[in-house]
């Protein structure tokens, strides 16, 4: 029974530390003033390898593993939430689906510069019409002169339309199934490419930094080798890849709960009120140990999964359980590391301002909290209604 | 080019620094310990004049003085290309000063092939800035310190370094041939986070343990009882004080000026 890192995990993890440290937190505020997409941090990113962490050498991967990733996630979130989730989409959306179920010659062609970091991949699987829902989607392809013309529209989409962006995957109704229901295939979409257009960002509450855009294909061709896996298991292929997605969520928001604590411990002890420092103020010092206890819980719980998915064993209903407890103790950490703060706690100098604002999301994206109860009640024998 | 970097690990540049009561010593065990920052300017610096030295033969390795935990910081420098890295490990080791270690650190180097000794131009802990010049002068070698640039040109044989040396005034140009030391300082470049690759490849790469009798060092001329200087007494910083808050009623700029000049800042 072992919780502590490895020798190359811990020595990754510290070097991520390090750059979030000194790279990424005092650039952050900037980029969540701005909006713009953090360009050079991505770069230094790349050069570290991070793109490539999970993937094998022969493609231009690092050789590491997924949990060498979840670690990363973790702690680029301690610094901010727009990098941290650039990295997780890139590596997690646009990269992960290519490499599980590509085929050689799409492998060979996309993934070394998605592995470098030089190029962004995409995944647009939810619609305006609908995030959780296979059966609700719009998006069509049909087969024309040998070709995919693609028709509809996806929402939400993470990497879609930054300068560096050159493929995007998507989701679409390709005919019907046998028992009736919708066929849904993956396609992969060079971009640039004529017919596709990706909107302006959306004006975000959080992930402010995070390019994220609603795409739109009108009669967009691709040839028709550009099937992703087979076809018909589109959406069956993309739940499991969310399926350890919600690990690296997970990650994600443990290193903003880490932050929240971070920030606290540092302002409790510098800010005073009737001549003591706030940390001398139980109700100060219990709220931030609480917060503590909340994001060291959360660690053991994706590392938990983690160390399933590694092993080969079933990890969905532990997945979930991460990704549901993490998102929602980062939300709550927020909350009491602003209150920690007073005022301050709402003026966009202070992290903690923008982690309140970066959380909320978490508990939505990769499958809401609703989502996560009902897969751990089905991995129970129950059957909660939808 | 065969490079040697001089890498010390130090206790953690964000923790809270004490000395051992027992001996005066810096506590190396209650802190992180991390490669003094000065010295990741020096490892990448050989490693930039390594690339592009080019050649199979070019290596850069890294040479530690210091206790079993510097074996982190080794690793550390090998993650970041380093071929190979040689730790000199011995309890007798333990206090020495500045010169003993200057003393300490050219007998390792006599047991390397090298044309370059590459060195942060001081440590956090010590903040002496001695090093570099002392181990240039026991090795009898040109002395290049406190560089902000280094040009290496020549073939093989005969090899020229040109530093442009930091002063407080601009800088010196100044010129040596190999074998050579050289300190930098931080203005010098950005030294690189390690890859995963790289993590994973130090693993692999050679590290050589020395003794003091491995190297030929004496032990009457190393340790905290030969030191030739010793910490003879020391005293906590004193708590900062509370500021002076100055209502600007019109004279604020007059008062500020004031403060400046009592305090001999203006």
């Amino acid at each position: 029974m072992d919780v502590t890192l490895g020798e190359e995990h811990e020595a990754l993890r510290r070097t991520v530390e390090e750059f979030a440290r000194e790279v990424v937190a005092p650039a952050a505020p900037g980029f969540d003033a701005t909006g713009n997409f953090p360009y050079e941090i991505v770069r230094q990113m790349a050069d570290m390898g991070l793109f490539g962490l999970p993937f094998p050498e022969c493609y231009g991967g690092m050789g590491g593993d997924y949990f060498a990733l979840c670690l990363a996630i973790e702690e680029l979130a301690r610094a901010d939430s727009s990098v941290a989730i650039t990295l997780e989409a890139g590596v997690g959306l646009g990269a992960m689906p290519l490499y599980r179920f590509g085929n050689e010659e799409q492998k060979s062609h996309w993934l070394p510069r998605l592995c470098s970091g030089t190029a962004l991949g995409a995944f647009g699987l939810t619609e305006p019409g609908g995030g959780s829902d296979a059966g609700g989607t719009r998006t069509r392809a049909e087969i024309v002169d040998g070709e995919w013309v693609i028709n509809g529209s996806k929402a939400f989409i993470t990497n879609a339309g930054t300068d560096i962006t050159e493929l995007v995957s998507v989701t679409a109704v390709t005919g019907q199934r046998a028992d009736g229901r919708k066929e849904i295939s993956a396609l992969l979409v060079p971009v640039p490419r004529a017919g596709f257009t990706a909107g302006p960002p959306y004006s975000k509450v959080g992930w402010h930094a995070s390019d994220t855009r609603e795409l739109a294909f009108e009669n967009c061709r691709v040839p028709a080798a550009n099937l992703l896996g087979e076809r018909g298991r589109g959406y069956a292929n993309f739940l499991s890849i969310l399926d350890e997605g919600r690990i690296a969520i997970a990650a994600l928001a443990v290193g903003l709960a880490q932050a929240c604590v971070d920030a606290s411990v540092a302002f409790a002890k510098e800010r005073r009120s009737m001549g003591r420092a706030i940390a001398s103020y139980q109700a100060i010092a219990f709220s931030i140990a609480d917060m503590e206890v909340r994001a060291h819980t959360a660690r053991l719980a994706y590392y938990a999964a983690a160390a399933r998915l590694l092993a080969g064993q079933p990890f969905k209903k532990e997945a979930a359980m991460a990704k549901l407890y993490a998102s929602e103790i980062a939300v709550t950490n927020a909350r009491a590391a602003t209150q920690v703060h007073g005022g301050y706690g709402v003026i966009n100098d202070y992290p903690v301002a923008r982690h309140w604002r970066d959380s909320k999301i978490l508990e939505i994206g990769e499958g809401t909290s609703e989502v996560q109860r009902i897969l751990i009640a089905r991995e129970l024998g129950l059957r909660p209604s939808v | 080019m065969k490079i040697v970097v001089c890498v010390k690990q130090v206790p953690d540049t964000w923790a809270e620094k004490r000395l051992a009561p027992a001996d005066s010593t810096v506590d190396r065990e209650s802190v992180d310990g991390v490669i003094n920052e000065l010295d990741e300017y020096a490892i990448e610096e050989a490693l930039r004049i390594k690339e592009s030295a080019g050649g199979a033969d070019s290596t850069v390795t890294v040479l530690t003085m210091g206790p079993e935990k510097a074996t982190e910081s080794i690793r550390k420098a090998l993650s970041m290309g380093a071929d190979a890295a040689v730790h000199l490990l011995d309890d007798a080791l333990h206090g020495s000063d500045a010169l003993q270690t200057s003393y300490a650190l050219a007998q390792a180097l006599g047991t390397l092939e090298w044309d370059l000794v590459v060195l942060g131009s001081e440590s956090t802990d010590a903040r002496m800035s001695v090093l570099p010049a002392m181990l240039a002068e026991r090795l009898g070698v040109s002395q290049l310190t406190f560089a902000r640039k280094v040009e290496v040109a020549g073939s093989n044989g005969s090899t020229t370094v040109r530093i442009e040396r930091l002063t407080e005034a601009g800088y010196d140009v100044i010129e040596g041939s190999t074998p050579a030391v050289i300190s930098v300082v931080e203005k010098i470049n950005e030294p690189r986070y390690p890859s995963f690759k790289g993590i994973m490849a130090a693993k692999k790469k050679p590290l050589t343990t020395l003794t003091i009798a491995d190297a030929g060092i004496e032990s009457g001329g190393v340790g905290l009882a030969a030191a030739s200087t010793a910490v003879t007494g020391f005293t906590e910083a004193p708590p900062r004080s509370a500021g002076t808050i100055v209502n600007d009623e019109g004279e604020g700029g007059r008062k500020l000026a004031e403060f400046l000049a009592a305090k001999k800042f203006v």
